[in-house]
């Protein structure tokens, strides 16, 4: 798992000041929602600053998508305060509500070619026509679509399509954004790619901009913060980096990237893992169990004389995956523990290490993240 | 003839073992096709005993029919009766398949099925029933009152058609439309009525049929300057074997033909 | 945290707008349902009152008393005996006529491709949508002593004398047959349609023969269409008025053409609606349990 940090340059500061003068803050307060007697939303509270792209990620069911939809205002909450800069707008019908908004499925309209779709919005504000042809004209130059006004929808690929509706969305320059999982009906290729888009996207527009996904390789790709719900309520908001260094509880860890995870006992201070005692940078507590994450990138196959500043187990190889770029060794550790670890192919290796062959693997003692048990508070 | 021995399904059974079953669906066919369109040649017969094929060709029965007033008054009325009707049921049925569609209150199931009672109901109640109630409100053989009845029995047939039509729309596209700031009637106006224009066109011919064919509710209901095309048909057929109704009924066939036909090209089918 | 904090999200009552949201929730369900107002009232007014209003009148006598006379004439004279058992024979041999030539065809229709079928299916929904008054003097017409079918049938020798195939029994269920056969056909095809091919391509390939699958796989398979179709005709066929009206020459009575009688001739209106009201039971008896039976079949057709 790569962080590509580089192509989210900071913005740079005129920019910024004339984003944050348009973009409006998102301020949600005891939002509930419930099913007969399953509560879909549990109280939320949700901050998002002016210009911030926010992801909230979570597995199905999780209620991503209900308050998405909240926030549109296609679902109406139980309860609840929903405030775009100081205006309320929970009792808000979703036409006043001055949103742009993505679908998974685009919804494009396919009775209208491109550019009435695009003008759709222009033209239900009563913008005068020779404007409505020149934004969308540039809404459409702005997605590399320049010319394309007079096409059918169905003539369109899935790419070309999402940049259409992405292009309607901006066009009447709305100050929030919304997108439901809009690439999930790409192929892997030009989803990476949209992502980037996306994002670049947003850099130059300074919307605040809510996104909903469960691929949590999305979320830690294109956002300022993410929050990670969990059957109704916010288990964790904060920074990419910040929530892939220190998960701070199993659920999350369990959610952001593919990890192993060890069971560990604490006596006296001293922590012991898979059959030894290791070293972490705290423990978080002097007696009792908890978890360690086992980041498969953060593994390393040590040669006998490496092994510095790290905690070392014996293990057995007990199968190989080659994936391209990597290789995913599975092994057991001496306790019968399973781990996975991550080795970078690099070419003219030669085969790799058969089942049942031991090998020594570290893991920096900086990288060792230790996790209360049963922690799933929000934070 | 070799095409007989090649295989007709993908399981390998020859044309040939299939024959029978060929010869037997086009008699079938034959036998619904046939009597429904050898009335149009017939109309034609110089005779009074209607043959086929006629042995002198002759437009007489159709001189008897569009000269006749009686006729005409009644041919008339059906006509007004039937575009009053597709008029009144089209969007009054659409509204209700939107409303019932989306709304999703528990009551909607026994609206839904209110709605559809008069399919259920035996049209002959439905007669007598109303030609009972238009006698103690005076409003029997009055032209209000058959296109009441007649939009009554009409709705059912355009809610199934657009309830239908309305399932397999994506519902998605009037959320974004009013995410985008649209209201609800923009919303349904601008973007779902287009793209359902086929069934409401569908509906629309329907109602107009169902009110120009219809039979029984018309005997009780219509009459006096007030009688349907088809009240009188079927009063003269009662008593002998009219041949100008064979003029009428070839108007009529081809005239649902047409209706049938053009409805099928026109408007937006959804993928 | 921030100022926003500072403008009261609770709401003036405190309850976080939850009240508020409540009653826009129901106003916004109610408009939407309200649209179906309309067509509703018309219904109700139009349909549920006449006949309810006839279902009151049958049990009242000629005095306007409660009384359940009517109900009783019914059960002791025998003619009305003689009109329920006409009805339902033709009902049932209609209905029976139209599986066994409506399998076939809806069959043979689901077998051709699609382009192929659609021209074909012309030749049933023209038939379908062209009004029943004119289908059934068509039949009239072909039936009658000088008709058609006997001039060309005495022409081929079948029959040296004029037969009288019409104004009576055959002549109704030949009318009868050709109107309701679209209304078996379409279902049916419908279903037909919709199994899986691949379905039939497995049982081959386990090694059944083409019969064998068609009996154990397409036929059980397509029996909800069936059961759908057969309860359609079957239904239309017990209120039916017009065809056996026309072609019955006086002598076909079925239950509908005994109410005009009692009403046109009699001015029997007690008699007359709780004939209606005994009618209206046994049709909603038929459709429910058809409903059952195939909802059974259904089950059992798709996923024993």
């Amino acid at each position: 798992m790569r962080l590509a940090d580089d192509h989210r340059r900071p913005r740079d500061a005129a920019a910024s000041t004339a984003a944050s003068a348009t973009a409006l803050p998102i301020a949600v307060r005891r939002l509930s929602k419930a099913y007969g007697a399953v509560p879909v939303l549990d109280e939320i509270d949700l901050d998002v600053r002016p210009g911030e792209f926010l992801t909230l990620l979570g597995p199905s069911g999780s209620g991503k998508t209900t308050l998405l939809m909240a926030i549109a205002g296609f679902l109406r909450p139980d309860q609840g305060s929903i405030r775009f800069g100081e205006r309320e707008v929970v009792r808000l019908a979703p036409h006043k509500r001055e949103i742009g908004m993505v679908f998974q499925n685009y919804a494009l309209f396919p009775h209208m070619d491109v550019a009435r779709n695009v003008g759709f919005p222009l033209r239900l504000r009563r913008v005068p026509a020779a404007e409505t042809a020149r934004r969308v004209e540039a809404a459409l130059e702005m997605f590399q679509l320049g010319g394309y006004g007079s096409r059918c929808i169905d003539q369109l690929s899935g790419g070309q399509r999402q940049r259409v509706a992405l292009a309607r969305a901006i066009v009447f320059e709305p100050r929030i954004i919304l997108m439901d999982e809009p690439l999930s009906a790409l192929d892997k290729q030009l989803r990476e790619r949209m992502q980037i888009e996306l994002r670049q996207l947003h850099e130059r527009l300074g919307t605040t901009t809510v996104y909903v996904t469960h691929d949590q390789r999305e979320a830690l790709t294109m956002s300022d913060r993410v929050a990670i719900l969990d059957q109704g309520r916010i288990a964790r908001i904060d920074t990419p980096r910040a929530i892939y260094d220190d998960p701070g509880s199993r659920f999350v860890a369990e959610f952001i990237g593919e990890s192993s995870f060890l069971d560990v006992t604490i006596a006296d201070g001293v922590a012991r893992a898979g059959g030894v005692a290791i070293r972490a940078s705290s423990l978080p507590a002097r007696q009792g169990r908890c978890t360690m994450v086992l980041r498969p990138e953060r593994l390393h196959l040590l040669a006998p004389d490496e092994g510095e500043g790290m905690n070392c187990f014996d293990a057995r190889v007990t199968g190989a995956v080659y994936q391209g770029d990597t290789l995913l060794l599975q092994a057991a550790l001496g306790d019968g523990s399973p781990v996975s670890l991550r080795v970078t192919t690099r070419g003219g290796e030669g085969p790799p290490p058969a089942p049942g062959t031991p090998v020594r693997i570290g893991i920096a003692v900086s990288d060792t993240v230790l996790l209360p048990d049963e922690a799933r508070g929000a934070k | 003839m070799d095409w007989l021995d090649r295989p007709a399904s993908d399981t390998q059974i020859s044309h040939r073992s299939r024959l029978w079953l060929y010869v037997l669906g086009a008699l079938v066919l034959a036998f619904l096709a046939i009597p429904t369109l050898i009335v149009i040649p017939m109309s034609f017969s110089q005779s009074q005993y209607l043959e086929f094929p006629p042995r002198e060709w002759s437009l007489r029965w159709y001189e008897a029919y569009f000269s006749s007033s009686s006729w005409m008054a009644a041919t008339a009325t059906s006509f007004k009766a039937g575009f009053c009707t597709a008029l009144l049921a089209t969007p009054m049925g659409t509204l209700a398949a939107y409303g019932l569609h989306v709304s999703r209150l528990r009551f909607t199931g026994l609206a839904i099925l209110i709605l559809l009672t008069p399919t259920i109901v035996p049209v002959i109640l439905v007669g007598i029933g109303l030609f009972y109630a238009y006698v103690q409100l005076k409003m029997v053989n009055s032209f209000l009152g058959i296109v009441l009845a007649h939009t009554m029995l009409a709705v059912p047939i355009v809610m199934l058609i657009v309830g239908s039509a309305l399932k397999s729309f994506d519902l998605d596209q009037e959320r974004v439309a009013r995410s985008l700031g649209a209201t609800r009637t923009q919303a349904f106006m601008q973007v779902t009525a287009p793209q359902i224009s086929f069934a409401l066109v569908t509906s629309a011919v329907l109602s107009f049929l169902t009110s120009f064919d219809e039979v029984v509710v018309a005997l009780f209901v219509s009459g006096g300057d007030n009688a349907t095309l088809t009240r009188m048909m079927f009063l003269a057929l009662r008593d002998q074997i009219d041949p100008t109704i064979a003029a009428i009924s070839t108007i009529m066939i081809v005239m649902t033909s047409l209706l049938l036909a053009v409805s099928q090209f026109v408007g937006n089918r959804e993928p | 945290m921030s100022s926003a904090d500072a403008f009261d999200p609770a709401g003036r009552s405190g309850d976080y707008h939850a009240a508020g949201l409540r009653r826009d929730q129901w106003r916004e369900r109610l408009g939407l349902a309200g649209l179906a107002a309309p067509a509703l009232i018309l219904v109700i007014v139009t349909m549920l009152v006449p006949v309810g209003w006839l279902f009151g009148l049958s049990f009242l006598d000629d005095n306007g008393a409660l009384s359940l006379e009517h109900y009783k004439r019914m059960l002791a004279e025998p003619s009305y005996g003689r009109t329920f058992r006409t009805t339902f024979e033709i009902s049932f041999v209609t209905t029976l006529i139209c599986v066994l030539l409506g399998y076939p065809l809806a069959y043979f229709l689901s077998q051709l491709p699609r382009r192929a079928a659609n021209l074909c299916m012309i030749a049933v929904l023209l038939p379908f949508w062209t009004s029943l008054l004119v289908r059934t003097y068509a039949w009239l017409v072909l039936l009658q002593r000088s008709g058609l079918v006997n001039t060309w049938g005495m022409k081929l020798g079948l029959w040296s004398e004029p037969l009288q195939l019409v104004h009576n029994m055959g002549g109704t269920l030949i009318g009868m047959v050709h109107i309701m056969l679209p209304f078996m056909v379409l279902p049916l095809y419908g279903t037909m349609r919709a199994i899986d091919g691949n379905l039939l391509r497995a049982a081959a390939s386990l090694g059944s023969t083409p019969i064998h699958g068609f009996w154990t796989v397409f036929f059980p398979l397509s029996l909800p269409g069936l059961a759908a179709g057969s309860a359609l005709v079957f239904v239309l066929c017990l209120g039916f008025y017009v065809t056996p009206a026309m072609l019955g020459g006086g002598k076909v009575t079925m239950v509908s053409n005994r109410i005009a009688n009692d009403i046109e001739l009699f001015f029997n209106w007690g008699a007359a609606s709780a004939l209606g009201v005994v009618l209206l039971v046994i049709t909603l008896v038929v459709l429910v349990l058809a409903a059952r039976l195939s909802r059974g079949t259904g089950l059992f057709g798709t996923g024993h």
